[in-house]
Formats: structure tokens, C-alpha cells, sequence
């Protein structure tokens, strides 16, 4: 198989003959992808189209891989030093002029540490993205502190990575692993990636995986023990490098990765909810980090903008957040903006969605947008969707948060009332996770939807009959889609905010009264929430929290968890609460 | 925006616009001298030792400086949290000096935002500020309770996306009333707070008590009547995720019945008003 429209060449070094591929326009910067264990160049051909409209992107089969020659012998081939010299090899023929920036996945992003730490690389490497492969040298020196002050914490990070590793150990015994690959696993390893670490078939892996895998158990033989013996002392990086954490990754701990920074003076950290084989599963994304990292550097601003929490998380992404023009909305969509999301505000009051996007900009937003739309109103929000998926791409992260307050005894609530209190909280959710949640599916690379219900959804109260049911509807359709879409990598989160100090007060309609006592009555209950004065901010801040762990329910100022509390265990006690009446 | 009567100002408001502008000079003159790794403790005596060299004795409070998220008053629970402490201005950092000058028998109260080098978020905050100096002066002018014209600027940064945060001023204020002092050569400071203004604010607060007004603009009860005339110090102060702006100065409230000249900003030739000014 080989890449479509790709141009091939043979690069001959050192004994052998590497086969190298390059898309995209030779002007352009050189992105150099380097491929893993047990894999070939093909495991590059998401990123590689993607990337090709804007780099010049080269892919080559390490020796021994793919359709590159393995040296003979085998034993002492694949030194580090001799895939530097491959490494330089090639970059020579594709970029004689220019240093190149590199991309290393797996034992691809362990070889580049070698390329970006040693001296002869030195101004030929412009930047190095690195997923699911550290530094050999680093590993070492990150064994080695662990050993000499074995603290619990640390020794259970040996032991989880201990663990983690017992591939490393099958692959050190001799003939068995040539013959495993050679024979049942290599014919049965496509459906176990797809079963275990859900990755899609297609190109890859590549008919040669049995010969590759066979002649790549030689990169561990020959580097593993050595240098995590005797780790080099001086493997500091010379370029600015990004490294993209997995944090679903079976095979390597995120904590491998907590001392990086004595070793990397720019470093960017990337995260992201998937497995091991991101190139694979998670191509949009990996090409944008690569594409957002690479453009940074050729600029001349290494270092990325946005400063706020789990900005390692979320920057880049598209969020989407409606009843953005104020309260938990706007707050929400501050905190992504923070953290370096791309956003769309989306409100019924179009003044306020400008507001929220242009602020959003100015604190950290690479790209923010406002649009106009009434949640409750289908063909509007069905208008937004196709806006919203032509114009910026599929959402990585929706929060569906417009919602209305009503207050009122069950018999003065109108049907009309109802419908409004109906349409608004619940059907709004309804439409956002039918529109957004659809193309997130289908795109299959994961996701996150984000519901706001309320602490009045599991908390029965006489005072508010029709929104507690549309909040508990909203909770129930969370938990519902969360079950259906967990096959998917798509999180789906409730969160239940209790009293916090926003203008939903001042617009709630109260039944059963006339206009004066409505009034009074809005006045009143803003003045509690008021004097409760939990702010907003907070709630974003939970959102977050909630998206990263991927959380089902959360329940969010101290009475909302509470409650929560009590639902579950005395819910005897809340139906008495229930009774109260706050307007007698 | 024009003010008013500012041809035939008598000579008392004359005096105090005289102490007001010299705070901003003093202002503009330290914001230049700011460097990065200067304390806000530094920052605040170099507006003290500016001001003194300049003849001032007495203050209505001394001079504050606060740095980055100070200027939003991020976590503050006390009131000595307002004092200047040892954090060191960086590049793109916002700062506000606010100072408290009497000259002459006269007090200003001013207070001015800046950033060392750019900072986008401030400047919109800024920017953002001239509204509400149009809003207060406008309900201001329309003799509306002060407590109500506090919950309409509630409600404006409310729309603008910001937090209030002259809320965190001791009582919530935004604004207070200023006077003539005394001028002697004893002036104590208790707390930072000149103790003969402090004094002149107790008398007033007294008398407002009896007669149902209060010399402290805040959104409580006791400041739900109508303007009071005298000098005002009106301080709005934003605050944006971290970041905080404000301006303060005097607002003239008079008993006549010409709206226009039944209230008026001392002096419009300050350095935010040329800056909004300029921008258009």
C-alpha cells in the first residue's frame, strides 16, 4: 500500500536502503513523521493528508519496516545511533536547506529524542512533536530517581509502569517473539487493534506488519537495557518540543512525563482522553496540534498564549456553548476560552453572544465566534448546526446550558407555561445533542457533551414542579446518552449547579400572581442568590473538571451536593424538604 | 461630555480640581517611572515622596498600589489585603495607583489604571469604563437614588461580562463623599486613612444618620436617597478574570435645579477622558 498521490523515493545509507514518501508542496515546511512499533509509514496516513495541504510532509519506513531493507546482521542494527544516521540521511535528500520539523509516534517518538538530543542534529531539527514514546535516556534517569528515593508515590509509579511494560520483557526472549508475530499474532493483530484499542481498519496495519514486527523486536534488544543502564547525562533538547500524552495509553504512564521539563527548556504539553495509537483514532486532532505547533515555531513564538487550567487539554478544540450571553453560560465559555478552545457563543440575544465571543478572544480564544438562536426553536437550531459544522468543523466539546426558571404551585401552571419551561430546558438540550452529537458520532475521533441540568433535578420541590421535571428530564437523557455513545469515546456529563448568583432570576416567570407579586417575587429570589453569591466562574471551573475526568454527574455548590447526598441515601428527608413552602 | 460651569468655578472647587489634577500628574509621573521588578510597596512610596516633594501633609488615605490580579482584588477576605505588598511588576501586567492627596485644605481621591507594556484585557476594560461615567452622571443628573443608580451600574457590567469590584471597598462603596480639611501640622493616619478626614466622614455620617442620607454611596439601605449635594469620589472598578480597572474622581452634586448644573465632573481634562477622546 502506499500513500495516494505520494511521491516516492530511495534514500541508501549505512547498508540499507529506506523508502521514503512525500505529499505536499517541497516549499512548504518539512514535517518529518516518523512511525512506532509495530507499525510502518502507513500508520501516518491520516495525519500525513491531513497535513499535506499546508507542509511538506515526508513519511519514511525505518529499517527494516515496511519496504525499507533490515541490515544484516540483524543483531546491532538498530542502535540509536544508526537510526540517527538513517534519520540524517533522509532529511538530507528531502530538506537540504532547511531544518525540518519532526513528528514522532511511539518508537518513532523514542528515536527523535535521540535525533533532538544529540549534538550532530543540531540546527537540521526546527521543532519535535512526541507521542507515546519517551526518551530512553529520560526514562532511565526518571527509573533511577525512583529507585534512589523510593517514596510510596514514586514506587507506585514504578510499579505501574513496571506493569505497563511487560511487552518490553516478551520481546527480549529469543525466536519466540519472531515466531509469535510471524505466525497466529500477526494475523490476528488487526482485529485485536481494532477490539482493544479501537482502531479503525483501514491502511493500516500494512500486509508487511509479521516481518516488521519480527525485525522491529531488534529496536528493544538492541537500545532498551543499555541505555536505561546507563542513561546519557546530557540529553537535553535542542529544539522546542510538544509532547501529546495519551491518557489512555496501555502501554506508558502519563507520570513518565513529570520530570520533562529539566530536560526540555520550550516545552508545550497536549493531552487527550484515548489510547495508544492517536495517529489512528485521533487524526483531526493530532494534525491540528501538529499544524497549530509547527506554524507557532515557523513564526517564531514558541510558546502558546493560553495560560488557564487544563489548557494542555483543551487547546485548539471547538466548543460550543449556548446561553453563552450570560451567568454559567458565559462563565463556561470564558474558562475554554482560557484554556485556548476555540469557541462559539451561541445566545438568543445576539448583543451578548458578540459580548462573550469578543471577550473570549481577548483572553486566550485562538478563534471565537458569536451566533444567534433560540434553542427551543428546531429549524433555528438546525440552521445553527449546519452554520456551525460548515463554517468551523465538528465540535470536540457542547455544553448545552440555555435554560429558563419557573416558579409556581402545579395548578396555576398554564400548559402554556409548560411548554415554554418544556421547550427551552429540555427540547433545547434535545436538538443540541441530536444536531452536535450526531456529527460527533459519526466523525468517530470522541468528544464530550456537557448538559446543565440542575440540583432541582433529583431535589423535589412544591415550588418548582415543571422545571424540576425538565432538569430531571435533562438528567435522565445525559445518563441515557451517556451509556450509548461510551462505545464511542463521547463522555456525556449532567451537571447540577444548585444556587448560583446569575440573571436567571431576573428573567424566571412566577405563576399564580400578578405582575407586582411576580416582580416582588423575582426581586426576592435575586436577592438570595445574591446573598448565596456563588459565582458563576465556579461552575465553569466544574464544567472543566467534569470534561477532563469525563465525570457522569456532578453536583456543584456544597447544598447541590448535599442534596445529591440525600437523594441517594435519606431521600425520606427531601421529600420532607419538598413540602416546604417558600411563599406562604 | 462638558462640564458645566467650568468657566466660572468658584474658588473653592477651583482648589480642589488644583489637588486633583496634581494626584493625576503625580500618577502619570510614577506609572512612567514603573519598571519590571518594582514592589507595589516601592510603587506607593514613590507616589508618597512625589506628592510630599509637591507640599502635601495631609491625606484623605495614603497612597495603594496593586499589581496583576490585585487590581481585581483576587481573593481578598480582609481589608489589609488592600495595603501594598512585595509583588513585583512584570512585563504586560495591569496596575492601579490610587491616591488620596490634601492640599491646600482640599482632598482628591483619584485612581488610575495602567498596564507596564501592552495588556488587551485592560484596555477593553477601559474602554468599557466610559459608559458607566456617562451612566452615573446622567441618573446622577435625573436625581435618582443612589442605590438604584448603584444596581444600574450593577446591571451594565453585568451585560459588558464583568464582576463588580469596588463590592470588595469597605461597605461595598462606590463612591464617597470628600471635603474641605483643616490643614495642621499634626496629621496622624490611622490605618492609612488620614484621621481629620476620617473625622469630617464620621460628622457627616452622623448627621446623615438623622436626617436619612449617608456621606457612603453603597447598595444598601441607607444609601436609597436621593444625591446629596457636595463632592463625590466616584470609583467604578471592574474586574475581568484577573484583571481589574478603575478611575475615581470628583462629581460635583449641587442643590440648584438646572440639571446641568445640579451635577458635573470636576474636571473633564483627566488622562482616561483624553483617552477615550482620542480613541474616537
Amino acid at each position: 500500500m502506499t500513500l495516494k498521490g505520494a511521491r516516492e523515493r530511495r534514500v541508501r545509507t549505512g547498508g540499507v536502503e529506506l523508502c521514503v514518501a512525500e505529499l505536499g508542496d517541497p516549499r512548504q515546511p518539512t514535517v518529518v513523521l516518523v512511525h512506532g512499533y509495530p507499525d510502518s509509514m502507513e500508520v501516518w496516513s491520516e495525519v500525513a493528508v491531513r497535513l499535506a495541504d499546508r507542509f511538506h510532509v515526508v513519511l519514511y519506513d525505518v529499517r527494516g519496516h515496511g519496504r525499507s531493507t533490515a541490515p544484516r546482521p540483524l543483531r546491532g542494527g538498530f542502535t540509536l545511533p544508526k537510526l540517527t544516521d538513517d534519520f540524517m540521511a533522509v532529511v538530507d535528500a528531502v530538506s537540504p536547506d532547511r531544518p525540518v520539523h519532526l513528528v514522532g509516534h511511539d518508537w518513532g517518538s523514542v528515536q527523535s529524542w535521540e535525533f533532538v538530543t544529540v549534538g550532530r542534529t543540531k540546527g537540521r531539527i526546527a521543532s519535535f512533536t512526541s507521542m507515546s514514546g519517551p526518551s530512553l535516556d529520560h526514562f532511565g534517569h526518571w527509573i533511577g530517581a525512583r529507585v534512589k528515593r523510593p517514596t510510596p508515590r514514586r514506587v507506585g509509579q514504578l510499579l505501574g509502569q513496571g506493569a505497563r511494560s511487560w511487552y518490553v520483557y516478551l520481546l527480549h526472549a529469543p525466536a519466540l517473539p519472531e515466531l509469535a508475530w510471524r505466525g497466529p499474532l500477526g494475523k490476528r493483530w488487526p482485529r485485536i487493534l481494532e477490539r482493544a484499542e479501537k482502531v479503525p481498519a483501514g491502511a493500516h496495519p500494512a500486509a508487511s506488519l509479521p516481518s516488521d514486527a519480527a525485525h522491529g523486536a531488534w529496536l528493544y534488544r538492541d537500545n532498551v537495557r543499555a541505555r536505561l543502564r546507563r542513561p546519557r547525562p546530557d540529553a537535553f533538547a535542542h529544539a522546542p518540543v510538544q509532547l501529546i500524552t495519551p491518557l489512555g495509553d496501555a502501554f506508558l504512564s502519563e507520570r513518565l512525563y513529570d520530570d520533562l521539563d529539566t530536560w526540555v527548556p520550550r516545552l508545550t504539553r497536549r493531552a487527550l482522553p484515548a489510547g495508544h495509537w492517536i495517529p489512528r483514532t485521533r487524526p483531526d486532532q493530532v494534525a491540528a496540534w501538529i499544524d497549530e505547533f509547527v506554524t507557532s515555531v515557523e513564526d517564531g513564538r514558541p510558546e502558546t498564549k493560553a495560560t488557564g487550567r487544563h489548557a494542555d487539554r483543551f487547546g485548539g478544540q471547538l466548543v460550543l456553548v449556548t446561553g453563552a450571553g450570560s451567568g454559567i453560560g458565559r462563565a463556561t465559555a470564558f474558562a475554554f476560552a482560557e484554556a485556548g478552545a476555540r469557541v462559539v457563543a451561541v445566545d438568543r440575544d445576539a448583543e451578548a453572544a458578540a459580548r462573550t465571543a469578543e471577550l473570549s478572544r481577548l483572553i486566550g480564544a485562538p478563534e471565537a465566534w458569536a451566533e444567534t438562536a433560540d434553542v427551543s426553536d428546531e429549524q433555528a437550531m438546525e440552521k445553527l448546526a449546519e452554520r456551525v459544522h460548515t463554517a468551523y468543523g465538528v465540535l470536540d466539546v457542547l455544553v448545552n446550558n440555555a435554560g429558563i426558571g419557573l416558579a409556581g404551585s402545579f395548578f396555576t401552571t398554564t400548559t402554556e407555561d409548560w411548554r415554554k419551561v418544556l421547550d427551552v430546558n429540555l427540547w433545547g438540550v434535545i436538538h443540541g445533542c441530536r444536531l452536535f452529537g450526531a456529527r460527533m458520532a459519526e466523525r468517530g475521533q470522541g468528544g464530550h457533551i456537557v448538559n446543565v441540568a440542575s440540583a432541582a433535578a433529583y431535589q423535589p420541590s412544591r415550588a418548582l414542579p415543571a422545571y424540576s421535571t425538565s432538569k430531571a428530564a435533562v438528567l435522565m437523557l445525559s445518563e441515557c446518552l451517556r451509556a450509548e455513545l461510551a462505545g464511542q469515546d463521547i463522555g456525556v456529563t449532567a451537571i447540577c449547579p444548585g444556587l448560583v448568583n446569575t440573571n436567571i432570576t431576573a428573567t424566571a416567570r412566577f405563576t399564580g400572581v400578578d405582575a407586582a407579586e411576580e416582580s416582588r417575587r423575582r426581586q426576592r429570589s435575586a436577592r438570595l442568590y445574591g446573598l448565596r453569591n456563588y459565582p458563576p466562574e465556579k461552575v465553569a471551573d466544574a464544567v472543566l473538571d467534569a470534561v477532563t475526568r469525563n465525570r457522569a454527574v456532578v453536583p456543584v455548590t456544597p447544598e447541590a451536593r448535599g442534596a445529591h447526598l440525600l437523594s441517594r441515601f435519606m431521600p425520606g428527608t427531601l421529600r420532607r424538604l419538598a413540602r416546604l413552602n417558600p411563599n406562604p | 461630555m462638558t462640564t458645566a460651569v467650568s468657566s466660572e468655578l468658584s474658588a473653592e472647587l477651583r482648589g480642589f480640581r488644583r489637588v486633583q489634577r496634581l494626584a493625576y500628574e503625580c500618577a502619570e509621573a510614577v506609572a512612567a517611572r514603573l519598571e519590571p521588578g518594582v514592589t507595589e510597596r516601592e510603587a506607593a512610596r514613590m507616589q508618597r515622596v512625589w506628592l510630599r516633594e509637591r507640599g502635601v501633609r495631609d491625606w484623605f488615605h495614603l497612597p495603594f498600589a496593586w499589581f496583576g490580579d490585585r487590581t481585581a482584588f483576587v481573593n481578598f477576605r480582609v481589608p489589609l489585603q488592600f495595603f501594598p505588598t512585595d509583588r513585583r511588576l512584570e512585563p504586560g501586567m495591569p496596575f492601579i495607583l490610587d491616591m488620596a492627596p490634601v492640599f491646600g485644605g482640599c482632598t482628591a481621591d483619584i485612581g488610575y489604571s495602567g498596564s507596564l507594556g501592552v495588556n488587551p484585557v485592560q484596555d477593553r476594560l477601559m474602554a468599557d469604563l466610559e459608559a458607566h461615567r456617562e451612566l452615573i452622571l446622567r441618573e446622577v443628573r435625573e436625581r435618582r437614588p443612589l442605590r438604584g443608580i448603584y444596581q444600574d451600574v450593577d446591571r451594565l457590567m453585568d451585560r459588558q461580562g464583568y464582576a463588580n469590584r469596588h463590592r470588595a471597598y469597605p461597605f461595598g462603596v462606590i463612591a464617597h463623599k470628600v471635603d474641605r480639611v483643616r490643614a495642621r501640622r499634626f496629621s496622624p493616619h490611622l490605618f492609612g486613612f488620614g484621621t481629620r478626614s476620617l473625622r469630617g466622614l464620621a460628622a457627616d455620617a452622623l448627621h446623615g444618620h438623622r436626617e436619612g442620607w449617608s456621606p457612603l454611596w453603597s447598595p444598601y439601605r441607607f444609601s436609597d436617597h436621593p444625591p446629596r449635594p457636595g463632592l463625590w469620589a466616584v470609583e467604578p472598578h471592574l474586574g475581568f478574570r484577573g484583571t481589574g480597572a478603575k478611575f475615581e474622581e470628583i462629581l460635583v452634586v449641587t442643590d440648584s435645579r438646572d440639571p446641568v448644573e445640579g451635577a458635573f465632573w470636576l474636571d473633564d481634562d483627566l488622562p482616561h477622558v483624553r483617552r477615550w477622546a482620542e480613541a474616537k
